[in-house]
Parts: C-alpha cells; structure tokens; sequence
C-alpha cells in the first residue's frame, strides 16, 4: 500500500471545503435571493417559481425610513470609531512606552471585557446607564448605543494600536527631537504616520461591525435606534421576506466594500512594506 | 583665548542607571572644530556620554557647557547638535527628500528688517520652500547621491541610507555633528571608504565632529584627539599618535592595536625582567616595582638561533596579507610577532626586543599572578612550589569523584592533570615561615618596604625566580630565608583560554 502522503497544498483542503460550503454558497445564495422575487401556487401556497427582478432594491430604496438607517448606522458606527480611536491611542501609546512591570497585566485588564458574552455585557450596560439615570430618556437613546458600542469595542482599538506602537523604533522618536521637533510635533510627524497600519486595522476593527451589530443599538437605543443590521433581521426573522432581506444585505456588503476601499487608500504603502497590526 | 575654544564641556559629569554607574566623574572638553573619537568596548558608556549630549540622556550629576553656557537641562530639540544613529533611524514613512528636509521645515528663525514707513518688525519665520530645497539639492551633493530625492528609502542600500542620515543631519547646520557608531553595519570595503569620506567631509564643513566607536582603527584613521574609556572612566586622551606609541596603562595598549602584554618586574635602574630575562629599557621606574611591559608585535624582531636574547621556537605561523603572523614561544609565555618574512612552525629561533619598543606601565597591584598548572594530586604547581587547592572552582558547580576526576555540572567527566591555569593570591592572604622548609614554596626576602600600617615584603623564590609579595605585620630581615604557605580556599584558580 501506498504511504499516506500531503503535500502542502493538500493541507488547504479542509478550509477549501469550509469556504465552500460556508462562504461561497450562502454568498450565491444571497445573491439569487437579492435579485430574484416569486410566485406562489395559488391554492397550496407553496413556491412555484422564482423569476428574475430588481424589485427588492427598487423597495428598499424607496423607503425613507431604510435611508434614515444607512445615515444611522453609518453615523453611528464613524462615531464610535472616532471615540474609540480617541480614549484607544492615548492608553496604547502610554502603556507602550512605558517600562512598567506590570504592563501585560494592564493591557489584559482592557481586553478583558472581550472575553464576556457580547450580549450579557451589553444588558448590564443597560442596567448600569438605567442606574445613572441616562437611560430614562428617550433623547438620549443615541448618546447610550454610542457609549455602549465604544464600550464594547474598545478592547478591539486598543489591541491593534498597541501592537504597532510597541514595534516603533525609539530611535525616530529621538531622530524627530534631535531634528527640532518637540514632543507634540514628533508626535503629529512620527508617531502618527509609523502608526497608520494600527489605525487602519482599529478602524476595519471597529466600523465594519458597528454597522452591523444590531444587539446594542436595540438593548440601548430603547427603539429609537435603527440600523442596518436591524432591518435585515427583521426582514428574515418577523416578515420572513428572505429576498428583501438578501438585498439589504448585499447593499450592505457593497457599503461595507467601500469604506474598506476608502480606508485601505490612506496608507496603503504602510500597511504593505511594514506589516499590518495584529488583525 | 583657549577657553573660547572649548565647545562643548563635560564638568564631573555623572550617570547612573538602575543603581548602575554607566559614566563616572566624566570630565572632557572639546574644542571648535575638532574630530574626537570616544573609544572602548561595548558597555563603556561612551554611547550613553554622546546621548547625555545630544540631550536624550539627563546627567544624574555634572554640568554640560555649549560654548560656556549650561545646556545640561536643554531638550534635545533645542540644542544646536545634530546625531547620526548607529542604525540611520531614517523615517521609514518619508522619502529622501521630506528626510532630509525634516528638519529645516521645523525651524523658526527671526526675520527683522525694515518696512517702507521706517518701522523695525521682527517676525519668526519659516524657511522658504525655494531655501530648502537648494539646502537639500546642496547636502545631496555633498554626499553623492544627487537625484535621489524622491527615493523611498527602505530602497536604498545600506551605504545610502548612512549617506543620507549624515545627509539629514548636517543640512541643519549644527555646530556639533555626533555619530554614533554610524559604519557599523556596513562591510569591511564600504566603512573604509566612508572613514575617508567621513573625514574629507569633516575637514570641508568645519562642523566640530563627536565619534563614536569601538574599532580602533576607525579611531586611529579619522580624528584629532581620541578619548579611551573603559568602565566609564575615560583611560586617555591623546592624538592617535600618543595613544599608539604612548599608552598610559595596559587596558589602552591592549585595545588600540595589538599588543603582547608580560608582567614583569624592574630589577634595577631601566632594567626589566620579564619573560625571565632581563631587557634594558628607557623608563625608569623603582627597584622591584611590578609592571605591565607592552611590546608591540611588529617590534619584535626573529633573528637565528642563539643570536638574540631570547631563545624560543616557532608554533604558529599565518599569513595576513603584507605580513605573517607568529607565534613564538617562550617556555609557556607567547609573543605574538609580525614580520614579513616567514618562519616555519618549529624552526627554532630568537628574538630582539629594542629597548625603545618596551613600553612599561605602572602597575596597580593588587593581587599576586602566577602560571601553573595543576597535578595528578589535583594541587597547583607555580612559583618553584606545590599548593593544596580547591580545583572545583575551574568549573562552575562540578565536583571531584573518588578517583579524583573532576566532574562538571553537566554530567562531564575531565582529568585536569597538567591543565595550565592563571593563579591568584591576594597578599594577605600568604603566610611567611621562619625557614625554608615547612612551608610550600621556599625562597629569599629582597625587599620589605613600610606602607603605614603594615610592612609589604617580596619574597623572590630560587629557581623561578617568582616574586611572592605579601602584605604582613610583622618585620622581616632582608636576605631572609623564608617559605611561604597559602591557605587552600585563598588560591584562586583560572583556566588559561586555549587560543588567546
């Protein structure tokens, strides 16, 4: 009998057959969905046949309400990006050049939240902003899905930043200052710049499913809070409309494939010549 | 008039890391225009006294004068000095030009002129676009790599990313130019050539240059003034010349160019005894004093059999280019000797040593140091004696089995007979015996001398004649005889390194 042998292909296989089954075949599907309505046998009710129509996108975008959310959720999600990026960088950068000892350990206590359920964390969020009195307010259902996004993607920031940070070369620091900048120039001229491909990955991180994630935008926007990924929920799972639902979701793939394109063009080079950060 | 000369100034300055003295007591000054070169092996703090003045380091004591004025707490963006770094440090997200530019763009200087109406304004300004870029086209030049400018510099080789951190550096015009260990990531053809660029490029520019390195010939090649340090301390200060011909102590001889180093003793008027015969030299230093005799391998000159002082034999020959390198033997001492005519291995021969190429350093005494070599008994034999001693201590955490065999921590099993070792003892550690056969190693009293508290005495042995020099407080007779017995947990006992 013939020795078992791999090559090193052969050792792609089982995600082959993973991407498949899992990736490209639902993709298809949501494709023939999106583009497609039917037809109901009129006395059994069952599906007689599918037939070819752009009616499903004509509805969507007929609907103000449906725009109102992609303003939303994109709104939303460049929002919490931008917090995120704010509170993130100051503790990355800190924590990053620090000598402190007990440095892991910080940098595990802020990752630490990612290792709670998505879901409990978001409803003790809204237990916590029930308490503080911010949740009583229906004005205010905006100001707490951001609080709670920022929470709950924070850890995802700060990861990224401080991977890329931890690697920059202290000599361009004092290469910077030796050359006439001071602390805040070099920053803005140095550090920024050297430290795109973190930004750019905390963004990927943060705003792609920002968008999406409808769990907080419904625990802590009290209602008041639609966004894409809610619709599409509803679409599949109380109108059971799967072809509706199938063309937001795409539509929302093509959004999503753009702000990835517009993202990626800031810094490219970086991302390419000096490795990107963790994710 | 010479204290205008001085640019830059290190009064005691000091630096401490973690409890650790990286700089100590530093005191130096360098004078307009001057190359200095900081040399020593690494871990000197000859980096960490080119950071303090640059500025990324604050002294933990001492003063640092720029043209007499205190800079020592001035942030390195105010400072007129410009670094390059060992490793260029150039900006990976810029190109040639915006690296080079960076620091023009930064500076502000004052405009004042007059307006038409007759007032005066004074206005901070940035430099001009049209300004910078001739600067920049200008520093390109200087340092061969016109057309560049739009280059990203992760492209460039090695050698062009040191031009264009030297490129970066001077086109800010500083009145100091560090560098720190800037050639060495480049190869052995290429530093050479920088050396000599290096140079050419001071001597135009008239910047006062602070080097650093830890190659000698670097050293020697390129400055005015040189700087040895060792342990934080400097150990001399001289032109290449002084430091070559006239080192201070033997650390310095040692590490600019070759050296045989011998311990030796002055038996008389500049007389010297080492390799157990006596040369004539030219310092002159007191009877008996322990010395560092340095001699240079290519003053060591081979001649026939029988005609020179020192008879030895050939054991290792290599060929080096413009000349060979040799070993010869003397007994168990070698002197390394460069000569362009070859010797063969075993051809047995003799040496000359000119008076004027011996070079003698006072010595700081602290311990005796003898050759010896260990027995089949596992004791020490050195000085015309036989010494109980603790061999365990070649090799960390070893023991010795019933047989005698020493065992090491991994488990090896070695027969140290006849392994040649360094020995120490420390001169109190010697007891003198009133005659010349109970103790170990037997021999005469030549000298006591009253050092205060306590009489220092050399007791010469018969053969050998080792030196014991102990430290007691008792008085002896000169001329006694005398034995000497050392406890056997105060012999301290080194592997001799096989190739030095």
């Amino acid at each position: 009998m013939k020795a078992l042998k791999f090559s090193r292909k052969q050792l792609g296989i089982p995600y082959g057959v993973f991407m498949l089954f899992f990736v490209v075949l639902p993709l298809l599907l949501i494709v023939l969905y999106a583009f497609t309505v039917e037809t109901h046998e009129p006395t059994t009710n069952d599906i007689a046949y599918f037939s070819f129509s752009f009616e499903n996108f004509v509805y969507f975008f007929g609907s103000s309400a449906n725009i109102r959310a992609i303003y939303v959720s994109f709104g939303l999600a460049i929002i919490t990006t931008v917090i995120c990026l704010l509170v993130a960088y100051p503790v990355a950068y800190i924590l990053a050049r620090s000598k402190m000892k007990w440095k892991n350990v910080v940098l595990m206590l802020f990752i630490l939240p990612m290792w709670i359920n998505f879901v409990l964390r978001t409803a003790a969020m809204k237990e916590l902003l029930f308490k503080i009195g911010l949740y009583k307010s229906s004005k205010l259902s905006m100001v707490n899905t951001v609080i709670g996004m920022v929470y709950d993607y924070l850890p995802f920031t700060i990861l990224p930043l401080y991977t890329v940070l931890i690697k920059l070369d202290k000599n361009l620091i004092e290469a910077s200052q030796d050359l006439g900048a001071n602390s805040v120039q070099t920053f803005f001229k140095v550090v920024i710049p050297l430290s795109a491909p973190g930004i750019v990955s905390a963004i990927t991180m943060v705003l792609l499913p920002t968008t999406t994630s409808y769990v907080v935008s419904d625990t802590l926007g009290n209602g008041n809070v639609t966004i894409i990924g809610k619709l599409i929920e509803d679409q599949f799972s109380t109108m059971f409309d799967w072809h509706a639902g199938s063309a937001i979701a795409m539509i929302l793939l093509v959004l999503i494939f753009i702000t990835m394109l517009i993202t990626r063009k800031f810094s490219d080079e970086e991302v390419n010549t000096r490795g990107g950060g963790l994710w | 008039m010479e204290k205008e000369e001085k640019i830059i100034e290190l009064i005691g300055v000091e630096k401490i890391f973690d409890g650790e003295q990286a700089v100590e007591n530093m005191n130096l000054y360098v004078r307009k225009g001057e190359f200095v070169t900081l040399l020593g092996p690494s871990g000197c703090g000859k980096s960490t006294t080119l950071r303090m003045i640059a500025g990324f380091e604050m002294p933990t004591k001492g003063q640092i004068l720029l043209n007499g004025k205190d800079i020592t707490n001035v942030p390195p963006y105010e400072r007129p000095i410009n670094t390059v770094f060992q490793r260029y440090a150039l900006f990976p997200h810029l190109n040639v030009y915006d690296n080079i530019a960076f620091g023009l763009k930064l500076k502000k200087f004052r405009n004042t002129y007059e307006t038409p109406d007759g007032k005066t304004v004074t206005k901070v300004q940035k430099m001009s676009k049209a300004e910078i870029d001739a600067k920049v086209s200008r520093v390109l030049k200087l340092v061969d790599l016109e057309e560049f400018e739009k280059r990203d510099v992760t492209t460039l080789s090695g050698g062009q990313q040191q031009r264009i951190a030297i490129a970066r550096a001077i086109v800010n015009e500083p009145e100091i130019l560090l560098l720190d260990e800037p050639l060495g990531a480049l190869d052995l053809k290429m530093r050479k050539d920088m050396q000599l660029e290096l140079k050419a490029m001071h001597d135009k520019l008239g910047i006062t240059f602070i080097y650093v390195t830890h190659d000698q010939e670097e050293a020697l090649t390129m400055s005015d003034t040189i700087v040895v340090m060792k342990d934080g301390a400097i150990q001399q200060i001289g032109t290449p010349k002084d430091i070559y011909n006239e080192p201070k102590n033997a650390f310095v001889a040692d590490f600019i160019g070759e050296s045989n180093i011998f311990s030796g003793t002055m038996v008389g008027e500049k007389k010297v005894r080492f390799i157990n015969k006596i040369f004539d030299c030219v310092d002159d230093f007191p009877k008996n004093e322990k010395v560092d005799v340095v001699v240079r391998p290519e003053d060591v000159f081979l001649v026939d059999e029988g005609k020179g002082q020192v008879n030895g034999v050939i054991t290792s020959s290599i060929f080096k280019g413009v000349h060979y390198e040799m070993i010869f033997m003397v007994g168990k001492t070698e002197i390394v000797v460069q000569d362009t005519i070859e010797r063969k291995v075993g051809e047995k021969c003799s040496v000359i040593i000119r008076p004027d190429d011996i070079h003698i350093m006072a010595k700081e005494f602290d311990c005796n140091r003898y050759d010896g070599y260990i027995t089949k008994k596992n004791t020490v034999c050195f000085a015309d004696g036989e010494f109980e001693c603790d061999v365990t201590q070649l090799y960390e955490n070893s023991t010795l089995d019933e047989e005698g065999y020493l065992i090491t921590a991994d488990g090896e099993k070695i027969d140290l007979t006849d392994t040649d070792v360094t020995v120490e003892v420390g001169l109190k550690d010697i007891e003198i015996i009133d005659n010349d056969e109970d103790g170990d190693a037997a021999g005469t009293i030549i000298q006591i001398v009253y050092k205060g508290d306590h009489y220092q005495v050399i007791i010469r042995t018969d053969e050998e004649e080792e030196d014991f020099v102990v430290d007691t407080e008792y008085t002896w007779n000169e001329n006694d005889r005398v034995s000497v017995k050392i406890p056997k947990d105060k012999i301290r006992l080194k592997l001799k390194a096989v190739n030095k």
